[in-house]
């Protein structure tokens, strides 16, 4: 199961972006490229996948039939 | 802290000046800073004020009278905001909202007058800057006025959607946008309505159909 967004690091550029609108503290830059840190929980409001210019943060939604 | 002439030089206003044209034109530019959440332009407002994103971002968006939100753009450093109303002297178009605590270079319209007059090479680039504006927003006007966007994606969920057991296909908002031809703009509105109309339920990061034949009845309505 998702329930962090999904990085690619070859298309992070480091700008840190992502780090400033994630109000939970769910991301961090490690070595300039961004990384989860996964004590904090994501509350998928995909802001981070929004300001991504460089398209290295995702937030898939999973598609469900209740 | 100073408003920086080697980041002034980086954005589309500013490009192409030389040395001594900056140094003139970062005297005429004031700093802003903007907690995150803060509305810093108002819609129908009347600042007469011009800002370029230093640093963070920011939401522009259109508000209707009924509180349903258009987000139009992303606004990122280095992208301006307010320029229209700066320019014709008409209120505020949208309004802009910092989605993390942001710094803004600041341009009232009296001083841009000057940066014009002074300097030529600006006003060519804010021809560029608002060719681009216009192209983009019509683009966005196109898909909203003409394309049956709701439906198509109404269609792509319930095409990749998995019953809660197996999981179901995995799908950014941008993804969606790619295959109904739109922005992802427009699809996160579209899945505003689909929530609202109890067709789906967005749940973290589940998108669940919550009433599949209210969205098959939305994708036979006519466009």
């Amino acid at each position: 199961m998702i329930d962090v967004p999904v990085i690619d690091p070859e298309k992070c550029n480091g700008c840190g972006l992502c780090v400033e609108v994630c109000q939970h503290d769910v991301l961090l830059l490690v070595g300039e490229i961004v990384t989860v840190n996964t004590a904090n929980d994501c509350d998928w409001c995909t802001n981070c996948e929004i300001v991504c210019a460089e398209g290295a943060l995702t937030c898939p939604f999973e598609i469900v039939i209740s | 802290m100073a408003v920086k002439v080697d980041f002034l030089r980086e954005t589309e206003y500013f490009s192409g000046l030389s040395p001594a044209a900056l140094n003139a034109i970062v005297k005429l530019v004031f700093e802003k800073r903007v907690d995150r959440g803060e509305i810093f332009v108002l819609e129908e407002g009347t600042d007469d004020v011009l800002y370029i994103i230093a640093s963070g971002a920011a939401k522009v968006f259109k508000t209707s009278a009924e509180g349903k939100e258009q987000i139009l753009s992303i606004a990122r450093p280095g992208d301006s905001i307010n320029d229209v109303a700066v320019f014709d002297g008409g209120p505020n178009l949208v309004a802009a909202q910092a989605m993390s605590p942001v710094v803004l270079y600041g341009l009232s319209r009296s001083n841009l007058e000057i940066m014009l007059r002074d300097y030529p090479q600006v006003a060519n680039n804010v021809i560029r800057v608002l060719a681009k504006r216009v192209r983009y927003l019509v683009s966005l006007v196109e898909d909203l006025s003409f394309k049956h966007v709701i439906g198509r994606i109404a269609k792509i969920l319930l095409q990749y959607a998995g019953s809660g057991a197996d999981g179901g296909q995995r799908l950014t908002q941008q993804d969606m946008a790619a295959m109904a031809g739109t922005v992802r703009e427009v699809v996160g509105r579209s899945l505003k309505v689909l929530e609202e109309e109890k067709a789906i339920k967005l749940d973290h990061h589940r998108i669940i159909i919550t009433d599949e034949e209210a969205l098959k009845r939305i994708i036979e309505e006519p466009s």
